[in-house]
């Protein structure tokens, strides 16, 4: 068995196979091994949902795979609205022509990052279709939210301030240098940031916001903050963190780290009097070394300041930014 | 000496006479917005864009043959992302591929070469756009192809060059004050290819680089010409920029490429700013000569007198109302580069 057929969605003998010999060695846990058809685990009052699909090109890339994103994606989303992650289902989609090494890879990679996120993979599914190969995977999580936890878009303050975890455009620079045969060393920052938001809610951190810097990069992201919280935020050139080679890339191929994506960086809007400390914690949390503030939230003084989103730039000038037009870059996640 | 924070203020408090400076590279109107500069500017030193984006200023012919090509059997448009928007007036190359027409996005020219040796049966088409700049290029590809021995490669060209087209704006009553000369163009024709622009017309040009500071150094050195009045081209970005430019590729462009008439997007004909390739390489051309038709897609658009520097953007009709970059009606909101694009951005579309 090397390349997926047809036969492997067929539900029978040969599906068998594929569950037992990647899956089920893979995800084996109580809930799972019963093979029932849905979990039944424990809750609590407040749960948090949320689902995504993965589909991106190449499925391994420097940094990280499909397996480990799909984890990624879900547990972060679950983190921003302040959740504890607790369930994780998948649903594989196969194209006919898959390579089962290489799937048994991938779906090692997803095992070992719900382990370090604080995930249990609990249900699963696999369908097998015609095409060329291609591997994408769904997947489904569910976090405890603790009783006190208000942390939602419209929440930020005049007065707040504006963290960010660490470089951007990490994720998207290595996705793009993969597929254009560029050579350099951008690794793709997909990590599941769980150690963080733990350190940060157990400590008591003021935070009103939290958001994952995705597709459309920090400057969409922060932009649509701006605009759920009826703020003005402005942010500063010479405080965001950069990598030095993704900085040099976005040069050449005339690209705006402002508007790539990333996979394992959050942003946060705290406020004021825990800003040094929230920085603190992130830095010493995973994943967070290059933690930074980058700007404040400010009360609009004119009805067009409302939801703006200005950058101060290196030279003293300033630039309004939107959400990202276009296309941007399909298929990074 | 004077510091970058003396510069800043000299132009921030700048109460001469009131200039207007135009821009004629997209790259520079595409920096400006970035860095905020035009906000850092006395009221006195207005920045305008000129005909400098590549895409913005291609006719409209140009992309219905394109379209044409990519939905011919056989055929593939290979292309730079930016065209793929561009409204022609049958609808742009994007639009078209979710039709099934056939094209392909690349960023080098010589990525043709492999998808040609692959697929000996079809004919690539390269969109072969750009100004001084990028035309070298396109000869890299016409070389490797030549030497390759390949049949299935063409170029569909709409080449501009820059110096006649400033020529023609300033016959054409364009009151400029001082032209921000385009870096990456002089990097391969040389500064001294505006001096004879600066002597006929009396006008200072001030070659800049594309960095904050390397911008704003340019943009002082031009108000002091301006100023006074200096009818001079001055080099603002010396490490990249000499007086002769790049001889090789100027050798490139003279061996395969002749001076043509051109139409550029709302302004017309403008007889030799174009080139085109040479008889002896007609037969990888594609037809790029006959493409001279520029239909208006929107009556109310007014590409043709931001491209020039008489309006700004936001003094079009349809700016930020029909027009803006998720439905652009005229070329100069469809490209990165375009001022109305830049204006948009920078505005948030507050018209």
């Amino acid at each position: 068995m090397n390349k997926i057929r047809m036969e492997h969605g067929s539900g029978g003998r040969s599906t068998g196979e594929l569950i037992e010999q990647i899956f089920a060695k893979a995800f084996s846990n109580e809930i799972l091994s019963a093979m029932e058809d849905a979990a039944v685990v424990e809750g609590t009052p407040r749960i948090a949902v949320t689902t995504d699909s993965f589909v991106v090109t190449p499925l391994e890339f420097p940094g990280g795979d499909i397996g480990r994103l799909s984890i990624c994606g879900t547990v972060n989303d679950l983190l921003m609205r302040g959740a504890v992650p607790k369930y994780i289902t998948c649903g594989f989609i196969l194209q006919e022509g898959a390579d089962t090494v290489q799937l048994k890879r991938l779906v090692n990679s997803m095992a070992k990052t719900a382990k370090e996120a604080g995930v249990q993979i609990i249900a699963g599914d696999t369908k097998v279709v015609e095409g060329n190969g291609g591997i994408f995977i769904n997947t489904t999580g569910v976090g405890f939210v603790p009783e006190a936890i208000d942390i939602s878009s419209a929440n930020g303050r005049a007065g707040d301030v504006i963290l960010v975890s660490g470089s951007l455009g990490d994720h998207h620079a290595a996705i793009l240098s993969s597929r254009m045969g560029i050579k350099n060393t951008i690794t793709s920052d997909n990590a599941p940031l769980t150690d963080m938001v733990k350190k940060l809610l157990d400590e008591n951190i003021q935070i009103r916001t939290l958001r994952d810097v995705t597709r459309g990069g920090l400057a969409t992201v922060l932009k649509e903050l701006a605009v759920s919280s009826g703020m003005q935020f402005e942010i500063e050139e010479g405080a965001l963190p950069i990598n030095l080679q993704v900085w040099d890339f976005c040069g050449l191929l005339g690209l705006d780290p402002l508007y790539m994506g990333n996979e394992g960086k959050l942003i946060a809007l705290a406020a004021k009097e825990d800003a040094r400390k929230a920085l603190e914690i992130m830095r010493s949390a995973e994943y967070g070394e290059n933690a930074a503030i980058i700007g404040e939230v400010m009360e609009p003084e004119t009805e067009s300041e409302r939801g703006r989103l200005i950058l101060k730039t290196r030279i003293g000038g300033r630039r309004v930014l939107d959400i990202l037009q276009g296309e941007g870059l399909p298929r990074i996640c | 000496m004077r510091t970058m924070e003396d510069i800043a203020s000299y132009l921030r408090e700048y109460d001469g006479r009131t200039l207007k400076l135009m821009e004629v590279c997209g790259s520079h109107t595409a920096a400006i917005s970035k860095f905020g500069i035009r906000g850092m500017l006395s009221p006195k030193i207005r920045l305008v864009s000129g005909p400098g984006c590549p895409v913005c200023v291609t006719p409209s012919a140009y992309i219905d043959r394109l379209l044409e090509l990519a939905k011919e059997k056989d055929t593939c448009v290979v292309t730079f992302g930016d065209m793929l928007r561009v409204p022609g007036s049958r609808g742009s190359l994007s639009a078209a591929r979710g039709e099934g027409a056939s094209v392909e996005m690349v960023y080098s020219p010589l990525d043709t070469l492999k998808l040609a040796a692959e697929n000996p049966g079809i004919t690539y088409v390269f969109a072969a756009v750009g100004f001084e700049t990028t035309a070298p290029v396109y000869t890299l590809l016409l070389e490797e192809a030549i030497r390759g021995g390949f049949t299935n490669i063409r170029l569909l060209t709409a080449l501009k060059t820059m110096p006649q087209a400033i020529r023609n704006l300033m016959q054409e009553g364009g009151e400029i004050d001082g032209f921000l000369a385009p870096g990456h163009v002089c990097a391969v024709i040389g500064s001294d290819a505006f001096l004879p622009l600066a002597k006929e017309f009396q006008i200072p040009f001030a070659v800049s680089g594309f960095g904050d500071r390397e911008l704003l150094l340019a943009i002082y050195g031009l108000v002091r010409m301006a100023k006074e009045r200096e009818a001079a081209v001055k080099n603002f970005y010396p490490s990249v920029v000499t007086p002769q430019g790049n001889l090789i590729a100027k050798k490139k462009l003279e061996t395969y490429f002749m001076p043509c008439d051109a139409v550029w997007r709302g302004m017309g004909n403008i007889p030799l700013s174009g080139l085109l390739l040479k008889d002896a390489y007609k037969r990888y051309d594609a037809g790029s000569a006959s493409l001279i038709e520029d239909k208006k897609l929107n009556h109310g658009c007014r590409c043709d007198k931001i491209l020039t520097g008489k309006l700004m953007p936001q003094e079009c009709p349809l700016f930020g109302r029909s027009c803006t970059p998720g439905s652009p009606q005229g070329a100069c909101m469809v490209s990165y580069e375009g001022s109305c694009y830049q204006n948009y951005l920078s505005d948030g579309g507050n018209a």
